[in-house]
């Protein structure tokens, strides 16, 4: 519409789509992973609450982690955690990771054209008894890495696992010499998530952290800064 | 020759250059903030938290957003960062000049003309929202300043992205005989509150109490909420090349030494001590 000086005003039109923040990240070691998301729910500049859950554990060996839009965030997980349901009663056993990586991609894929406002990442332990992180766009690109981020605290988090996981950058240690630990693993992701609570608005309150391996998930909370 | 205000003429380049040459308007760092002001008996409390963000970043986790403007008159500022610090500083040297010149001690209502005919030549495009207080001899005086250039006077204000979080808190605490610790808690309370409940503030809580001839200044008065909760046990070790060494260049710093006076045994005499 434009205006009597002749400027043009672009009209607000109605989006289906809010993000209510938070950050979420994963990393895979040689026989676990360690997942971990926020649990602040944001809108605008306000706190809508200080614990609402990101993260699902779809069976002992696999969760799932999501930011983005929490409605979108809770029907997926709903529809998630029905199909695995489905899947162990129809063949008398829990959904191996790889399956469960695929079938998010699927899920995501199917609203192509109306997609969950959801950035996933995927954690666990795959066949073989090796940790696995797989990492998705908002319509299901599936891609296996080593360690993701996703979420507002994104962009403060991946480059100090680029750092710290992937030693790019370094010249000081070499890959082969370089063993990740569980132990160094968990304290890096912690470490991670509050550094990013530090500087991010939408990222704080409490933390959500599973260690999943061969005995099954360990799943802890933390704090985080409140303001 | 233009006197003075706001110099529209590249409004319409600056319209064109967004629009046909995406042209990305730099982000300012805006201050988020809870400030809040409130009148008791002997003065008045002024407060404010202490982050200062940039779009969702938080940019300063611990930025002084209380400006003096004279000894006894002080203004809390939200908005532009830039806009609020340029601001109180070019009307407290007006201020000052002006009690150089007049041979009198500089009133609160002085300021606040100041900058209300500042901020109303620039139509609102400097985007400082200021909470003005201080104690002259006529008494206490509390204010607040919209960007625009428009002013009210009343016992207790709250400005900033938390300035409802913090009022919610002002109108059940207030009250016309509070003294001063009472207002102090009040103060503190209301700035918690903004801290606590909205995004763009956080940090510490400052405080400055103004009397009669007074000022107390209470720089970070409650960091409960600014501490770190986790901290890796073993530090980031960074081995001296880790970042590939391209250039070294050695200065040297000690000069050449002079041997001015040689003497026989020397050494042996050094090493005994």
């Amino acid at each position: 519409m434009e205006t009597y000086l002749g400027e043009k005003q672009q009209a607000s039109q109605w989006s289906p789509y809010i993000n209510n923040g938070g950050s979420c990240l994963a990393v895979a070691g040689d026989d676990f992973a360690v997942i971990a998301s926020d649990t602040r729910m944001s809108l605008g500049y306000s706190i809508k609450t200080r614990y609402s859950t990101k993260y699902l554990k779809i069976t002992e060996k696999c969760s799932i982690v999501s930011s983005g839009m929490q409605a979108d965030i809770f029907t997926l997980h709903k529809v998630l955690k029905s199909r695995a349901q489905i899947y162990e009663q129809k063949h008398g056993k829990p959904m191996s990771t790889d399956a469960v990586a695929k079938l998010v991609s699927r899920l995501l894929y199917y609203r192509r054209f109306f997609p969950y406002y959801t950035f996933n990442i995927v954690a666990g332990i795959d066949d073989e008894g090796v940790g696995c992180v797989f990492s998705y766009d908002a319509i299901g690109t599936l891609e296996r890495v080593k360690y993701s981020a996703s979420g507002s605290g994104s962009s403060l988090i991946e480059p100090v696992l680029d750092n710290q996981v992937a030693l790019k950058n370094r010249n000081d240690i070499k890959k082969e010499d370089f063993k990740l630990t569980k132990e160094y693993a968990i304290d890096l992701v912690k470490d991670a998530i509050t550094s990013a609570g530090e500087r991010d608005i939408y990222t704080g309150d409490f933390v959500e952290i599973s260690v999943i391996d061969i005995n099954g998930t360990h799943e802890e909370k933390f704090e985080l800064r409140f303001d | 020759m233009q006197k003075g205000g706001f110099n529209f003429d590249l409004y319409q380049r600056n319209v064109e250059l967004i629009e046909k040459n995406n042209y990305k308007v730099p982000k300012t760092t805006k201050t988020g903030t809870t400030i809040v002001g409130v009148v008791f008996s002997d003065g008045v409390v002024l407060g404010a938290d202490t982050r200062a963000t940039s779009g969702p970043i938080v940019a300063d986790p611990n930025c002084e957003k209380i400006h003096r403007i004279s000894d006894y008159i002080w203004c809390a500022g939200a908005g532009t960062a830039a806009d609020t610090e340029n601001t109180t500083g070019m009307i407290s040297l007006q201020l000052e000049l002006l009690s150089l010149s007049t041979g009198r001690s500089p009133r609160v209502r002085t300021a606040l003309t100041l900058l209300k005919n500042f901020l109303f030549r620039y139509h609102g495009y400097i985007s400082a929202a200021l909470v003005l207080g201080g104690v002259d001899f006529t008494g206490p005086h509390l204010h607040m300043i919209h960007p625009h250039g428009s002013t009210s006077t009343l016992p207790y204000i709250s400005m900033g992205s938390g300035s409802l979080a913090a009022m919610a808190v002002l109108e059940t605490g207030y009250s016309s005989k509070m003294g001063e610790e009472d207002a102090k808690s009040l103060v503190h309370q209301a700035i918690l509150s903004g801290i606590l409940n909205d995004l763009g503030s956080g940090g510490n809580v400052d405080l400055c109490v103004i009397k009669h001839k007074s000022m107390e200044f209470f720089r970070n008065i409650d960091t409960t909420n600014s501490k770190r909760k986790f901290r890796k046990k073993l530090p980031y070790m960074f081995k001296s090349g880790s970042t590939k060494i391209l250039e070294k260049e050695i200065e040297e710093k000690m000069r050449k030494m002079e041997i001015v006076n040689e003497k026989e045994n020397a050494i042996e005499e050094l090493e005994e001590l």
